[in-house]
């Protein structure tokens, strides 16, 4: 595969194919936010370090402002706009799992494939994972409540 | 945002690598190998590193593989540290990379690209320093394996052109006892202020550290294992030794980091006698 310049390639997003014009220097999150209009991966850091830009790339999270579009063809991506009402969403809203609600989403899809991967996480699991987000509102004992209510062993 | 274009080329075999890096080069571009890219996008958005193309090697069937045959753990350059540390078959090299950056971050980082970076640590090559290994290279004159200790020193020493393919480890050297101790500054995920991995076979413990000065190093294996010295002895002996790889940054002083060695250490001499 050879892209210079602007140039035509199709992105899995949320279960459906989507033809975007990109150029290669494209982040993804870039991509979804500026081409797709999804704006729910937020542009925080931009130097991996926050993960308010977490989506999930074949079920793994990443962070979409240290990805080039480009390496994303093939691959399905999910974006906080995908999870449609899966129950980590529920479960933020009944452990007041946000506060200024940033890191929001990026937290949801984290913890969103940990419960998918590792849905019988202990504690030094769920640290480990959560560790790569940060909130700002410091509402870490919320979210982490909130993905522990979902850790049954049947998430889906 | 990265404030400048480039083209993106993504090559299926060696070869194809090897030759698209060489057309690039003649026609005066500036090419840069891609694995998986969180130090160049970061450096890229800052203008801390200029290239007009990148070469993504994941599509390279050998830069992907990931398993142990042959009497070989043989991991693709462009392997991730998630998948390496999930499918552990050398648990030292797992405990390692796990402590590289975050869990996230850890899906996209590849250990050719720890090892071939630029930031000083390269903290997935202590475990590799510490055991029978070699390294596979695309040379001009194909794929060479050579001894870890002739292809590292420091930082990876390829010539301009030249790609890690894959990383070699005898089997044997998989499942011997070691010892892992990080210890940063402050927070838990950060680069290391010292990070020390040492192995311990039959004959001898072998220990290396990064953080301590410019480059991971090798700590004295004779002396660590001199029959004469106590404890004491060799601790004093090889903070002396390594006295001029020492310096001090913003993560600790020259003099802090020599009395968290110091303890370390300890701790390594203590935990391996423990189990005999």
């Amino acid at each position: 595969m050879h892209l210079s310049g602007n140039s035509i390639i199709v992105l899995n997003v949320n279960g459906e194919d989507k033809t975007v014009m990109v150029k290669p220097a494209y982040t993804l999150l870039h991509v979804l936010r500026e081409e797709l209009s999804l704006t729910g991966a937020k542009s925080g850091c931009e130097n991996g370090d926050c993960g308010a830009c977490t989506v999930l790339v074949d079920d793994m999270p990443v962070k979409s402002c240290l990805m080039l579009a480009v390496e994303a063809v093939g691959h399905r991506i999910t974006t906080v706009e995908g999870l449609k009402n899966a129950p980590i969403q529920d479960a933020f809203i009944k452990n007041w799992g946000f506060q200024c609600g940033y890191c929001t989403s990026g937290f949801l899809m984290v913890c969103h494939a940990l419960a998918m991967h590792k849905p019988d996480a202990d504690d030094p699991i769920i640290e480990e994972w959560l560790q790569s987000n940060l909130c700002r509102c410091t509402g870490y004992e919320e979210i982490e409540n909130a993905v522990k209510s979902i850790l049954s062993g049947n998430y889906k | 945002m990265i404030p400048f274009d480039f083209d993106y080329y993504k090559p299926e075999s060696m070869d194809e690598a090897f030759k698209c890096y060489q057309d690039l080069l003649i026609n005066n571009k500036k090419p840069l190998y891609y694995g998986g890219g969180t130090e160049i996008i970061s450096m890229a958005r800052v203008k801390g590193i200029v290239f007009d193309s990148v070469i993504d090697l994941k599509g390279i069937p050998e830069c992907s593989q990931l398993e142990v045959s042959g009497g070989k753990f043989r991991i693709g350059a462009a392997q991730t540290l998630t998948n390496i540390a999930e499918c552990n078959a050398y648990p030292l090299l797992s405990k390692t990379i796990k402590r590289i950056a975050d869990h996230t971050i850890q899906g996209k980082i590849t250990i050719g690209g720890n090892l071939a970076g630029t930031i000083k640590y390269r903290e997935a090559a202590l475990p590799l320093m510490i055991s029978d290994c070699s390294l596979q290279v695309m040379t001009q004159g194909g794929l060479a394996e050579l001894p870890f200790s002739k292809a590292f020193n420091g930082k990876l020493q390829l010539k301009k052109g030249e790609f890690l393919v894959s990383v070699l480890i005898e089997e044997n050297d998989l499942s011997l006892p070691y010892n892992h101790v990080k210890r940063t500054k402050q927070e838990k995920i950060d680069y290391p202020l010292i990070t020390m991995v040492a192995l311990k076979n039959e004959k001898a413990i072998k220990t290396a550290i990064t953080g301590y000065g410019d480059n991971p190093i090798i700590l004295s294996e004779r002396i660590i294992n001199h029959k004469l010295y106590n404890v004491e002895q060799k601790i004093n002996k090889i903070i002396n030794l390594a006295h001029s790889d020492c310096k001090g940054d913003l993560s600790g002083s020259r003099e802090y980091k020599e009395f968290v060695l110091e303890n370390m250490l300890q701790e390594m001499f203590s935990n391996f006698e423990k189990i005999g």
